[in-house]
C-alpha cells in the first residue's frame, strides 16, 4: 500500500497522459462507432516523432505539433483505406498499425529504443514554464503541466463537438443516413473523425515520450485495449450522471485505470506483467458486462 | 420534371436467385405532382425510390432531372434537392442527439458544416414554431434525446427535418407503416400540408390504400417491376377502393395465391 501511495503522483501523471489517448478512442469508438486499431501504431508514431524532433534540438511544442500532424496523416490513411478501398474497419486499422511499426523504426533510425538527453528541452524540463512551476510546487510541476495540457485539449474537443462539424461527426456515428440526407459525404466525415482521433493518440504518445524521456518501439502494443478500457470504465462510472461529458469520463477512466495497474504492481506484479494486467483488466470489464455503448442503441 | 428512362435492374445476376426486377422501366413525374404508389411486396416500389435517390444504382437507363442525367450522381449530392422519410422512424434522426441538435443539423443542410456553433440560438423559436402545430409537445422538450421519443414523435421530427431547407422532391417510403392509426393520420396530414405549402414533387409509397386514394394527385400501382395502373387528376378521383382491390385480387390469382 505504501508503494501505491508513493507512486501516486507518477500514477496520476501517466493516467493523465493516457487520458489523451482515451479521448482519441472516445472519438472513434463511441462517437464514430468505428473500432480503430490504428491507434496501436499512431500512439508510438507520436512518440517517435516527438523524441526525434527533440533529440534534433527543436522545441518540445514543435515536437507535439509534428506528432499531431503525423497522427492525423496516419488516420487519413486508415480512413482512405476504409472509405475508398472499402476495406473493413478492423482490417483498415490493423493494416495501418502494422505498417506503422516499420515506419516508426525507420523514423527512429532503425533503433528500437531512442532517448531524450537530460539536457534536452522537453515540456517538463529545461524550459521557463517548467522552471516556474517547479519553483512554485517543486516535484508536482510535471503533474501540473500534464494537467494543463489535458485540460486545454479536453476543452478544445468539447468546443469542437459543439460546432456544426462536430454535430456532423456525432451524426455519422449515430446514423449515417442522416448525414447522407444532409447532402454530406459520410465517408469524408469518417475520415476527418479518424484523423482527429489519431492525432489525439499521437499527441498522447508524444507527451509520454517527453515524460519518460525515451521512445520504445513496442510501446503501442495494447494501446487500443488500454484506451478502450479507460473509456468504458469512465462511461460506466458516470452512467447515472447525465451532465458529465464523455471527455471528462474518458479522462477519469484513464486515471482510474492507471491506478488499478499501479495497485497491481504494488501487490507484487512486475513491470513485465504490464500487458498481462492490461488484458486481465479489460477482460474483467468485458465479463462484468460493462461494455454497453452510451445511449446509442435506443432505436 | 423527373424522368426514369429505360431503367433495368437485376438482383443477384448470374446466380440461381437472379431476379430481374426492372426491364426498361419508364416513369415521368411532372413538377409539383404528388404521386401515391401502391403494390404488393416485391413489386419494386422501394427499389424505384432507391434508384431515384441513388441508394442503389440501376444496371442501365437514365434518370433525367431538369434536362440532366443524374444517374451517376452520388446519393449525397442528389440529397441536396431531395428529402426522404423512411418506414422506420429511427432512420431519419440521430438518437443520441437532442431534438434541438437534430433540427440545427437539418437547418444547416446545403451550407458548410464548419466551426461555427452547431446551434444558432436565434433559430430556436423558429424550430419550436415548426413543431408546435403537430400537437405532440415536441416544442417543450427541445433538449431531450431523440432516442427517448416515441415512434410517432420521431417520424414527425424526421418529416419536419427532411423539409426544413428548400428541396424539390419529397420521397416517402411507407412512412406511416410503423405508426398507430391516429399518429399515422397526423403524419399524413402533415405530409400533405408540407407538400402543398412548399409545392414539392412527392413520391409516396404506401400499403394503406385509403391514404393512396385520399392523398395525392396521381395513383400508381406497381406489380413485378411494371406499372399496372396509372391514374392522374380527375381519373384518380374517380378510382374507388374496390377497383384497386379487384386488381390486387386479379394479380394474386395470376400469381397462384
Amino acid at each position: 500500500m505504501v508503494d501505491f501511495v508513493n507512486a501516486l503522483p507518477s500514477t496520476l501523471e501517466q493516467g493523465l497522459i493516457y487520458a489523451l489517448l482515451a479521448m482519441g478512442v472516445l472519438i472513434t469508438y463511441t462517437i464514430l462507432d468505428f473500432p480503430d486499431l490504428s491507434v496501436d501504431g499512431t500512439f508510438p508514431l507520436g512518440g517517435v516523432i516527438s523524441t526525434m524532433v527533440i533529440a534534433a534540438g527543436h522545441s518540445p511544442l514543435l515536437a507535439l505539433l509534428a506528432a499531431i500532424a503525423g497522427g492525423a496523416a496516419a488516420g487519413l490513411c486508415t480512413g482512405l483505406i476504409h472509405v475508398k478501398l472499402k476495406v473493413r474497419d478492423l482490417f483498415s486499422g490493423i493494416i495501418v498499425s502494422t505498417a506503422l511499426y516499420s515506419i516508426n523504426l525507420k523514423i527512429s533510425g532503425g533503433k528500437s529504443l531512442a532517448t531524450i538527453g537530460r539536457k534536452d528541452v522537453t515540456l517538463f524540463q529545461n524550459n521557463p514554464v517548467a522552471g516556474f512551476f517547479s519553483g512554485l510546487v517543486g516535484d508536482f510541476s510535471t503533474l501540473i503541466i500534464i494537467f494543463l495540457v489535458v485540460l486545454v485539449v479536453k476543452i478544445l474537443l468539447d468546443l469542437f463537438l459543439k460546432t456544426r462539424a462536430g454535430y456532423l461527426l456525432r451524426a455519422v456515428g449515430d446514423n449515417e443516413r442522416v448525414v447522407t440526407a444532409l447532402a454530406c459525404d459520410k465517408g469524408r466525415v469518417k475520415i476527418i473523425g479518424l484523423m482527429i482521433a489519431n492525432a489525439f493518440a499521437a499527441l498522447s504518445g508524444a507527451v509520454l515520450c517527453q515524460h519518460q524521456r525515451m521512445f520504445e518501439v513496442s510501446m503501442g502494443t495494447g494501446a487500443m485495449v488500454l484506451a478502450l478500457a479507460s473509456v468504458i470504465i469512465g462511461m460506466n462510472l458516470f452512467r447515472r450522471v447525465s451532465f458529465v461529458k464523455g471527455t471528462t469520463a474518458a479522462i477519469v477512466g484513464a486515471v482510474v485505470y492507471r491506478m488499478c495497474v499501479s495497485l497491481a504492481i504494488a501487490c507484487g506484479m512486475g513491470a513485465s506483467d504490464l500487458k498481462l494486467i492490461t488484458a486481465v483488466l479489460f477482460l474483467i470489464i468485458l465479463a462484468a458486462g460493462l461494455l454497453r455503448k452510451g445511449g446509442k442503441k435506443h432505436a | 420534371m423527373l424522368e426514369l428512362r429505360n431503367i433495368c435492374k437485376i438482383y443477384n445476376p448470374g446466380t440461381v436467385q437472379e431476379i430481374c426486377l426492372f426491364e426498361n422501366f419508364n416513369l415521368s413525374v411532372p413538377e409539383g405532382q404528388f404521386v401515391s404508389v401502391v403494390g404488393s411486396n416485391g413489386s419494386g416500389k422501394t427499389s424505384m425510390l432507391n434508384i431515384i435517390c441513388g441508394s442503389i444504382a440501376p444496371d442501365s437507363g437514365s434518370i433525367i432531372l431538369a434536362d440532366k442525367d443524374i444517374v451517376r450522381e452520388s446519393e449525397h449530392r442528389r440529397a441536396r434537392r431531395m428529402g426522404r422519410v423512411y418506414q422506420n422512424p429511427a432512420m431519419g434522426t440521430c438518437a443520441s442527439m437532442t431534438i434541438l441538435e437534430n433540427m440545427a443539423l437539418a437547418d444547416n443542410k446545403g451550407k458548410r458544416y464548419d466551426l461555427r456553433p452547431g446551434t444558432d440560438r436565434r433559430r430556436v423559436e423558429a424550430y419550436k414554431e415548426l413543431l408546435r402545430p403537430l400537437g405532440l409537445g415536441l416544442e417543450n422538450m427541445m433538449n431531450s434525446k431523440v432516442g427517448s421519443l416515441s415512434g410517432g414523435q420521431r417520424q414527425a421530427l424526421s418529416l419536419i427535418m427532411s423539409s426544413m431547407t428548400p428541396i424539390e422532391f419529397l420521397i416517402l417510403d411507407e412512412h406511416t407503416a410503423a405508426l398507430d392509426p391516429k399518429t399515422a393520420e397526423i403524419i399524413m396530414q402533415l405530409t400533405d400540408r408540407i407538400v402543398r405549402e412548399k409545392k414539392l414533387t412527392a413520391l409516396m409509397v404506401t400499403h394503406n390504400l385509403r391514404y393512396a386514394l385520399e392523398y395525392g394527385d396521381r395513383l400508381l400501382m406497381m406489380h413485378q417491376g411494371g406499372i399496372v395502373l396509372d391514374k392522374a387528376g380527375e381519373e384518380k378521383q374517380a378510382v374507388q377502393m374496390d377497383d384497386i382491390l379487384k386488381i390486387f385480387n386479379e394479380i394474386s390469382i395470376e400469381c397462384g395465391n
